[in-house]
């Protein structure tokens, strides 16, 4: 499987000044992220997920380590700017806050804004913009005012124009925590259309641990190292890993891991309130037969 | 106890605009003691209202009664408003601005004209429910993480001693510990000093286990109030306004369908393991 992102021991440190202290942010991080898959990142405020995106973003420059970016190693001594831009032109970041990404003043204007700077010509924008809102749900706001939309839909909005750029790969850091469930499951189902319809490798930082539930591997930071990774089965199976970190686990995964305490026969990687229900259920009947 | 009440309010926005919109429709609420969570989908109303609780926006039609005295008869009931309703809005943390964490928090005691001692005491409680670290009250706010800005934030309003606690997505953006801990802190606060609270939040998970009341808008009406038991057992009608209920909400529901019925009112993990727990004990 061809690999979008890989990281070998990456490190990165906040330098200090005055009296305050180096802060290292990442120690030791390696991974890799295949092409066209969903990746979360779940960890504390602190954690190191957001230096993680803005140095795969390359944004930022790790203290050592290495990154590669489609087969391309993008950090040391050989690496020309030209290289830089190429890698920044496969990944988008789309940030938390939506009021803090929008620069334009009419819908389609501020979806254009990345392609304009791509240089490319006019009608291959307007081609992409509006392919890209269709994506997003927002085709008919195109003329509309940013301001006068909701939270959701301008997250959407900020989606399109990291589509519009085409990026193989788009981070998404925190993109739901400002959203209220109708927004939030409008960016969830817009970010699993791109992953599952458009291929775009997705990696998605976030707090929601209902969200990380559906990607296909979890990536658990703490203290700027990886502290587990897996599938969000292998991951959630272990709350009490993810508790010591601060974190938590889905309810579905939390009940659970009660009645097993409570000595019930039951999974833990179950994430569907209708399954995790059906799972219950038959543990519970086998119990009863058993005692009769 | 002090009492907040809404009276046939009403909040246009740009009225007579082509923008006009009507933001609250004759709205009718008390508020008293406890915990009092507010939930709605994005412009069905929350943030609006809870700006009419301290003042500061005023309703186009109706009264806003504070201990039954409406705060807009005279301007000095407005202000005396501000000072028994503390509104932290959302994302506070970009309202610090002092030099250093203590001056920030001190600095709304210090406008209600008390002495230095009073506002050192202030200061240092309030920290201490905010569970703002001790080792920082001399560093610059802006040293600190977006956690650790946002308790300072919520520190400078508990300072003021406020009688109404209110909170715009207090926990917004924080990783579930922080969540735990910032709720928690006001709780325990609201606990001890005997002040209500309003919380707006989107996370109902969190309104299900920390409020005693829960007030649903929708299209700048009040649609439902009642305990959480009572609101999240009206599943259908809260996703039916774009709200949710919580996750575990849906599995006892679910529950029920495979024939075992641990009741609609459920709300929290730890409620729904010991109802399940009897069941298959006996």
């Amino acid at each position: 499987m061809e690999n979008t992102i890989e990281v070998k021991n990456l490190c990165f440190t906040y330098e200090g000044y005055g009296d305050v202290p180096d802060v290292e942010a990442l120690h030791d991080v390696s991974f890799t992220v295949e092409k066209g898959s969903f990746t979360a990142i779940l960890g504390h405020n602190g954690s190191g997920k957001s230096t993680l995106a803005s140095v795969l973003c390359m944004l930022s420059e790790p203290a050592s380590g290495e990154v590669y970016i489609n087969g391309k190693l993008m950090t040391g001594e050989d690496v020309t700017d030209e290289d830089v831009f190429d890698a920044r032109r496969r990944v988008g970041m789309v940030f938390q806050n939506p009021d803090n990404q929008i620069v334009a003043s009419v819908v389609e204007e501020d979806v254009a804004f990345g392609c304009e700077n791509l240089g490319l010509p006019p009608a291959e924008i307007r081609r992409r913009v509006d392919d890209a809102l269709e994506c997003v749900g927002m085709r008919k706001y195109a003329r509309h005012s940013p301001h006068k939309l909701s939270g959701g839909q301008k997250q959407r909005v900020a989606i399109a124009g990291v589509i519009a750029m085409k990026r193989d790969c788009i981070i998404f850091d925190e993109s739901t925590a400002m959203l209220d469930p109708m927004g939030r499951r409008e960016v969830m189902e817009t970010i699993e259309y791109l992953n599952k319809v458009e291929g775009v490798t997705v990696i998605l930082i976030t707090h929601y641990m209902e969200e990380a539930a559906r990607a296909d591997r979890v990536i658990v930071m703490n203290g700027g190292r990886v502290l587990t990774t897996g599938t969000p089965g292998e991951v959630f199976s272990e709350p009490e890993l993810l508790w010591d970190a601060d974190l938590d686990v889905p309810q579905t995964t939390e009940l659970l891991y009660r009645m097993k305490k409570a000595g019930l026969d039951v999974r833990l990687d179950i994430f569907d309130f209708e399954e995790c229900a059906a799972e219950i259920a038959r543990a519970v009947k086998k119990r009863q037969s058993e005692v009769k | 106890m002090a009492e907040i009440k809404l009276c046939d309010v009403n909040y246009i926005y740009n009225k007579g605009t082509p923008y006009e919109a009507h933001a609250l429709k004759n709205i009718n609420l008390t508020i008293g003691e406890g915990i009092t969570g507010i939930i709605g989908h994005t412009g069905s109303g929350k943030s609006t209202m809870v700006q009419l609780f301290n003042g500061l926006a005023k309703p186009s039609s109706g009264s806003v009664l504070l201990d039954g005295r409406d705060i807009w008869e005279k301007s000095e009931r407005v202000r005396e408003a501000r000072f028994r309703a503390g509104l932290v809005m959302q994302y506070p943390e970009y309202q610090l601005f002092a030099n250093t964490v203590y001056e920030d928090i001190a600095f709304g005691p210090r406008n209600m004209g008390l002495s230095e001692d009073e506002v050192n005491k202030r200061v240092i409680d309030a920290a201490r429910f905010a569970k703002v670290p001790e080792g920082v009250m001399n560093r610059s706010p802006f040293d600190l993480s977006g956690g650790q800005k946002r308790r300072v934030a919520l520190a400078g309003v508990i300072a003021m001693r406020p009688e109404f606690l209110i909170l715009d997505e207090p926990a917004a953006g924080l990783d579930p510990g922080g969540r735990r801990s910032i709720l928690g802190g006001i709780k325990e606060f609201g606990k001890a000093s005997g002040t209500s609270v309003i919380v707006v939040s989107h996370s109902m998970e969190d309104m299900a286990s920390y409020c005693d009341r829960i007030i649903v808008m929708a299209s700048g009406k009040i649609i439902m109030d009642g305990t959480p038991a009572q609101v999240f057992s009206r599943y259908n009608e809260l996703i039916g306004v774009g709200l949710d209920v919580p996750q575990i909400t849906r599995v006892a529901s679910a529950l029920a369908e495979h024939g075992l019925d641990i009741g609609r009112d459920v709300y929290t993990v730890g409620y729904a393991a010991g109802k399940l727990s009897e069941l298959f004990d006996k």
